[in-house]
């Protein structure tokens, strides 16, 4: 039952979508282009003539694209599992509507984070075909890392979704995206290896969700070596996926079941 | 047990320290309209909620449709159509659209669902609305979609919480009026309502809710008869005036209620007692002779201080 449901609040979320997708077009096909763009190829060319080849022994943009695409997928399933949610809870109250149907709350968060994995997989692909045209990657690895990038949404976003549940207003979404992602989007190892921070931050920053959907990404999409052996990083994704979903789930019916 | 399709006994919520109904007992039966009346936080919408299988009772007992909604919710709620206080409709999406989705919620099929909407769609007035957006419709056309939208499952028990508040008199008449063709058809309503004229229009029977508890319960003509008379005379004297009439008043009729701005006196005859009082040369500054109201039952019961 929990998977029929699911996909009927899945059905409906397409049908929304529908009708507005044309809002996220910028963020999800554009905003890629454009951080190629800047920083790929413009900030790009200046490391490459300097110290950047040595360090990286790979053009820049190369090394920066399956690293934004992890970043990509973090921001979009952050996002998506934020304001939309608060509206469910508050703004708009559907999830009351929804859960006055047979549909119960276990069904409308799985159905929900489901509807997340779906968004993420057209933002990564998309994502994913614009670096094989920045001749970043192939088209076969460009493909390989797409999984690893959903997945990581899918993470960010079950563990979004339990902290929305807890959030009398948007101050809170405000601030999370302030001071938790902006900072993994900063320091994860997307636009620089983690080996140029400081010795005694590293072990935090090997600690994080984002650098492990990274070290995923990039090594399959380029083939290379992973940063840390890529069976930690999948089981901790998945981890973060599974507590982060059930998690919602208990912290969703304490918010709307009273 | 009888068959009524919700009985509950020594029913209970608590919001931690805060007690939101406090032992109620009630039934519903088949294809009456039932209301909860009372002002602000008398537990009306808790109440709602438990018998709607959203909100766990605290302690007593409580049965809907045959069913005890902590074991049951979700075979409960698949024949209840809930009507919310508040319309959360998605307004991005079209009036056909929003039917459909919660169509499907209830595991329809497309082809079921949509003989459904065109029928709903009329009974609604909405017909011309079909594929308009939702955001832009009147606060009266939402409550409409809010409530052919609950009735999309064909539902044994329709719950309407404040089903008018915010209405403009012309759509809460409209809206009145396909109630009453609901309750026609047979299909058993519950309403909560702060609107005496609601109830009265509405209801066939009616508790009146107070501090979680019910403070009475019948038909709004009983209740009228019990705890008002046929009719109301109200008089009003020039200021400063009031006084010295009031304590003459008091033997005329069988009740005299005493406000700041006016004497109200029940009585089975107001036309009768307006003589009474003439005969005794007192001369209002004005007069109004009406029915006795719920409203009246209302104020008596529940007092005449304001709840916020």
């Amino acid at each position: 039952m929990l998977l029929v449901h699911s996909g009927r609040v899945v059905e409906a979320s397409a049908r929304v979508y529908r009708r507005t997708w044309r809002g996220s077009v910028i963020s999800t096909f554009f905003n890629p282009i454009l951080y190629l763009l800047a920083m790929g190829v413009g900030l790009g060319q200046l490391v490459d003539d300097g110290t950047g080849t040595a360090a990286l022994s790979i053009p820049y943009l190369t090394f920066l694209a399956p690293g934004l695409l992890a970043a990509t997928a973090m921001m979009t399933g952050a996002g998506d599992a934020s304001w939309p949610v608060m509206a469910g809870i508050k703004w708009r109250k559907t999830y009351d509507a929804i859960l006055a149907t047979p549909v119960g709350v276990s069904d409308l968060v799985v159905g929900q984070l489901s509807w997340v994995g779906v968004r993420l997989l057209f933002v990564t692909v998309v994502y994913s075909g614009v670096m094989t045209a920045f001749d970043a990657t192939t088209v076969a690895q460009g493909a390989l890392a797409v999984p690893p990038a959903v997945l990581t949404g899918l993470g960010f976003a079950a563990i979004m979704t339990a902290y929305t549940a807890r959030l009398k207003d948007e101050q809170g979404i405000s601030a999370i995206f302030r001071f938790a992602i902006m900072p993994l989007f900063l320091f994860s190892g997307t636009f620089f290896p983690l080996s140029q921070l400081p010795g005694w931050i590293q072990p935090a920053a090997y600690a994080t969700p984002l650098f492990h959907g990274v070290s995923l990404c990039r090594g399959l999409a380029l083939g290379t070596d992973f940063a840390v052996n890529p069976m930690y990083s999948v089981a901790y994704l998945l981890t973060m996926l599974i507590f982060g979903t059930l998690l919602a789930i208990r912290l969703m019916g304490r918010r709307l079941i009273t | 047990m009888t068959d009524a399709l919700v009985h509950a006994r020594n029913l209970r919520k608590e919001f931690g320290e805060l007690v939101a109904v406090d032992g109620i007992d009630f039934e519903v039966r088949p294809g009456e309209t039932f209301g909860f009346l009372g002002p602000n936080g008398a537990g009306k919408s808790s109440t709602m909620k438990m018998i709607g299988a959203v909100s766990p009772r605290t302690d007593g007992d409580l049965r809907v449709l045959g069913k005890d909604p902590n074991e049951h919710g979700q075979e409960i709620r698949a024949d209840l159509g809930v009507i919310p206080q508040e319309d959360n409709l998605d307004l991005e999406l079209t009036v056909y659209e929003n039917l459909l989705i919660y169509g499907r919620y209830f595991g329809m099929s497309r082809k079921v669902i949509n003989d459904r909407i065109d029928e709903l769609l009329v009974f609604a007035q909405l017909d011309e609305r079909r594929n308009s957006r939702v955001e832009p419709l009147s606060g009266g056309m939402k409550r409409r979609l809010t409530i052919a939208r609950g009735l999309i499952n064909t539902p044994k028990l329709l719950l309407l919480d404040e089903p008018t508040t915010g209405l403009d008199p012309q759509a809460r008449h409209l809206l009145w009026d396909r109630l009453y063709r609901l309750k026609q058809e047979g299909v058993t309503l519950i309403i909560t309502t702060h609107y005496m004229d609601e109830a009265e229009q509405l209801c066939d029977r009616l508790v009146i809710m107070d501090k979680g508890r019910i403070v009475t319960e019948g038909s709004p003509k009983e209740l009228i008869e019990q705890h008002s008379r046929r009719e109301v005379l109200e008089m009003r004297f020039a200021v400063g005036t009031q006084e010295e009439h009031a304590t003459r008043l008091e033997s005329l009729a069988p009740r005299v209620e005493i406000l700041p701005d006016r004497v109200l006196l029940y009585t089975d005859d107001a036309d009768a007692t307006a003589d009474a009082v003439a005969a005794q040369g007192i001369v209002p500054e004005s007069t109004v002779s009406r029915r006795s109201t719920l409203e009246d039952v209302f104020l008596r019961l529940t007092g005449r201080t304001l709840v916020d």
